[in-house]
């Protein structure tokens, strides 16, 4: 057996004991090992994305002894390696761009809890997409449940408690129907493992037993789940939660776990549902509706916003209909399309929620768009990135978001059905739209010459909840401005700007191949 | 005697020792607490945003939120009862609904020499989710600390510390002698017990989840007895740290080893022993006392946290 099999297992165990391990370090020694450990992670999912390319089929791991339907179980192919890969190279992003933030928004004493709590999180993303078994993907959405509270209120200002509390609360509501869903099904199905799930779902479906009671189960579950990744008629606990917190937390929290659970979701409705089953399922046509609703509302939210940070998160909320969307379509092209927008907004948004914090920086830490004007002059690397960043939300080609969506439309042309195929070329055209009409006003609001807001700034409530603890209010011609910071912090941006950028051209020139390998993914899925 | 009795209910009067306490404290601690609400809701809730609604929109939206909550709970129950009415009988015999039930429970104490068969279960042929569960309680324990540990910006308000501080020197002065005399029998017992719980998880009922509880209550009861300046001398942050740390990385370590023997088709080398005796069930007694000191760990970290806002002393 080659010895590469064995590195699912090594990220998710050693991920655990690198969090118990950071308690014992300080801070900033946390912060490098966690640095060198994501790297590390990073080298042995891409040997396990080569070697299951490589061999064109995925295989099961055994944890312990006990065989499949006994023992617990993780397995690899190339979908769940790809995602892995993406999750842990935007995590050391958002870590080391987001530490200049970190030793400002964190006490000194919790610093190493902090990141306790990324590694922990890491553990839990790594199990979320290795699992086999729908049981240890519950418990580990409870890791991750806990530690995103906990990289929220970390922050300790009253907005974050706040925003926590209520992500906390409707979190829990989500776990709580998730659980109660894998419980009816192992009641139904005697089984927790994915794979003999299916098949005894499969065996009812061919006796042609009533369906209802595991239709009903799973809608359940899809609730629960959607609940977590912020659906559209769940997704007011985002701007709170996304634009409050310390910008490693706000990246990882909108890029990596909601896209965890979508993640999960996906998984249960491929492996444990099996595809064919799933696409006669009304749910289908009921994430697809919500999806789109979602696209449609979370922007026209989003315009409504005149904080940077609301408005990045509620964008958030019609890119998760985007994924949702593509589920709903159905099809190989459709699921494909929809991880392949999983990759493409992950990319994007983290950039995203690292790139607004430099440009209040320089606005005297303000997020309102009236004292962001002129920030693009101030911050000249921090606007060029956002304007990058728009480029791919918009979806102007070359870009991400571009890839994603024309993937959208070639799956909806491909779905054989003339009602989704209208549906989603009306959603794709409204949203772009939409998205288009409030990254426009981001943009020219930030390349806007003049002081803007900075003049007229009256430090009110707002503000000092804004305001960064520890930082002077600016006033008059004091405003920090780009060119004092320190090169290694400038050092610790431009990298992640650099990786992140790279990897959304990339994922936009050259969409066909990961679009590719997500399908073959897709072959050896089940 | 009336009067008396009344300023007792009121808390203004220890009728024991019959000392009044001092009125002006109190009031101080009145004008506190106004100014801590002003200042909680001057921070949470009177900001742009939050979305604070009054008046009559307040009332419309209230209806509609009801009529929601209990159209979806209706919604849920109905739900809930008709997969309940449709699901497999309990007890007839259905091949693949018992496929995994049975192998537990017919080969589950010659396959882990462990007579109680939840914890063979739970520690061996379904060790990962337990690797994860106990880590479930490890990330509440560092959530606790980050939201109550007393750092530059969280302290606690003057109002909270006026309490904590009183109660703390009143108990140093006034130890209560029924719960003293209690404590001195009962703790000793109830930390016997906790032992003998976790160290019989592969025969009898219990195991380390239950035994570290039963522990940390110990601990708790303890510190209600004899104040937290006893425990403080023992029990630190630093050795709770430790404690903490040993035993998870142990339990990774232990556990990565058997996953990767297990999975790789190698003998682990770990001897079963006899089902019954102590020393039996593999791995299972070890895991046990180490899921046993991270359970008592966190159980008392939480109460000395919510408490006074840290773990052994400062």
């Amino acid at each position: 057996m080659d010895i590469i099999r064995n590195f699912p297992l090594f990220t998710i165990v050693l991920s655990l004991f690198s969090g118990v391990l950071c308690t014992m370090l300080k801070g900033k020694t946390a912060k490098n090992y966690t640095l060198i450990y994501e790297g590390v992670l990073i080298v042995l999912t891409a040997c396990v994305l080569f070697y299951t390319v490589g061999n064109g089929s995925s295989f099961t791991y055994t944890m312990g002894e006990f065989p499949a339907p006994w023992g617990n179980e993780i397995r690899a192919g190339v979908l769940e390696a790809l995602t892995a890969l993406f999750f842990l190279v935007i995590l050391f992003c958002s870590v080391m761009a987001g530490w200049k933030f970190l030793i400002i928004d964190i006490d000194e004493s919790k610093i190493n809890l902090y990141f306790t709590l990324i590694n922990l999180m890491t553990a839990a993303l790594m199990a979320l997409v290795w699992t086999n078994d729908i049981f240890t993907g519950y418990v580990f959405v409870e890791i991750m449940t806990l530690t995103s509270c906990g990289i929220m209120i970390v922050r300790e200002i009253g907005r974050t408690t706040l925003a926590a509390v209520r992500y906390m609360i409707l979190n829990l509501l989500g776990s709580g129907l998730f659980l109660l869903g894998i419980v009816l099904l192992y009641d139904i199905t005697g089984h927790l493992l994915m794979v003999p799930m299916r098949e005894t779902i499969a065996g009812f479906a061919a006796e042609g037993t009533d369906m209802t009671s595991i239709m009903l189960s799973l809608g359940i579950l899809t609730i629960g789940l959607s609940i977590k990744s912020g659906l559209f008629p769940f997704h007011f606990w985002m701007p709170d939660t996304y634009g409050w917190s310390t910008p490693t937390s706000g990246s990882i929290l909108s890029s990596l776990v909601s896209k965890a659970y979508i993640f999960l979701l996906f998984k249960i409705y491929y492996r444990v549902i099996g595809p064919s089953v799933f696409e006669a399922l009304p749910i289908r046509k009921i994430i697809f509706v919500l999806g789109i609703l979602g696209m449609v509302f979370g922007s026209v939210s989003a315009m409504r916003q005149k904080n940077i940070n609301r408005m990045v998160a509620f964008s958030s909320a019609a890119q998760i209909g985007y994924i949702y969307m593509g589920l709903g379509i159905g099809g190989i092209d459709g699921y494909a399309a929809a991880m392949f927008q999983i990759f493409a907004h992950s990319v994007t948004k983290s950039l995203l929620f690292l790139t607004t914090p430099r440009l209040s920086e320089v606005s005297g830490h303000s997020l309102l768009f009236r004292n962001l004007q002129g920030s693009g002059y101030r911050a000249k690397d921090a606007g060029l990135v956002f304007l990058l960043c728009s480029f791919s939300m918009v979806g102007i080609p070359i870009f991400a978001g571009f890839s994603a969506k024309l993937n959208f439309a070639t799956a909806a042309a491909g779905a054989g059905s003339y009602r989704i195929l209208f549906f989603t070329m009306i959603a794709l055209a409204v949203s772009s739209v939409l998205n288009a009409l409030y990254f426009i006003r981001t943009c020219i609001r930030i390349y806007t010459s003049g002081r803007g807001g900075a003049d007229i700034y009256a430090p009110g409530l707002y503000e000092e909840a804004n305001a960064r603890p520890g930082s002077d209010l600016p006033s008059g011609e004091t405003t920090v401005s780009g060119s004092e910071e320190p090169l290694f912090s400038r050092l610790d941006y431009w990298i992640p700007a650099a990786i992140l950028t790279g990897l959304n051209l990339y994922l936009g020139l050259f969409s066909w191949q990961t679009v590719g390998l997500i399908e073959k993914g897709l072959a050896m899925f089940p | 005697m009336t009067e008396k009795f009344r300023k007792w209910l009121d808390g203004d009067i220890d009728v024991m020792e019959n000392i009044t306490e001092t009125t002006l404290q109190h009031d101080a601690s009145r004008e506190e607490i106004k100014r801590q609400e002003k200042r909680l809701r001057e921070t949470i809730w009177e900001l742009p945003g939050t979305g604070r609604i009054v008046g009559a929109e307040r009332r419309t939206a209230l209806i509609i939120y009801r009529v929601i909550a209990i159209i979806s709970c209706v919604l849920l129950i109905g739900t809930l009862l008709y997969i309940v009415g449709h699901l497999p009988l309990y007890g007839v015999e259905n091949p693949r609904a018992t496929e995994v039930t049975k192998r537990y429970v017919e080969d589950g104490l010659r396959e882990t020499g462990a007579v109680n068969i939840v914890a063979g279960m739970i520690l061996d042929y379904r060790a990962f989710d337990t690797l994860g569960e106990s880590h479930v309680l490890f990330t509440a324990l560092i959530c606790v600390m980050i939201l109550l540990r007393k750092d530059s910006k969280n302290m606690r308000s003057a109002y909270e510390d006026y309490f904590t501080v009183e109660q703390d020197t009143y108990f140093r002065t006034h130890q209560d002698m029924i719960i003293r005399k209690i404590g001195f029998f009962l703790v000793p017992c109830i930390f016997i017990y906790g032992i003998y719980i976790l160290l019989n998880g592969q025969i009898s009922p219990g195991g380390g989840f239950s035994g570290g509880a039963v522990l940390g209550a110990g601990m708790i009861i303890f510190t209600s007895a004899y104040g937290f300046d006893k425990v403080d001398k023992f029990f630190t942050l630093k050795l709770s740290g430790y404690v903490t740390f040993a035993a998870l990385s142990f339990y990774s370590f232990a556990k990565g080893y058997v996953f990767i023997m297990g999975a790789n088709g190698l003998e682990n080398h770990i001897p079963k022993g006899t089902p019954g005796a102590i020393l039996s069930g593999g791995m299972i007694l070890p895991l046990d006392i180490a899921v046993g000191l991270v359970v008592a760990c966190t159980m008392y970290g939480f109460y000395s946290l919510f408490r006074r806002g840290s773990i052994g002393g400062n």
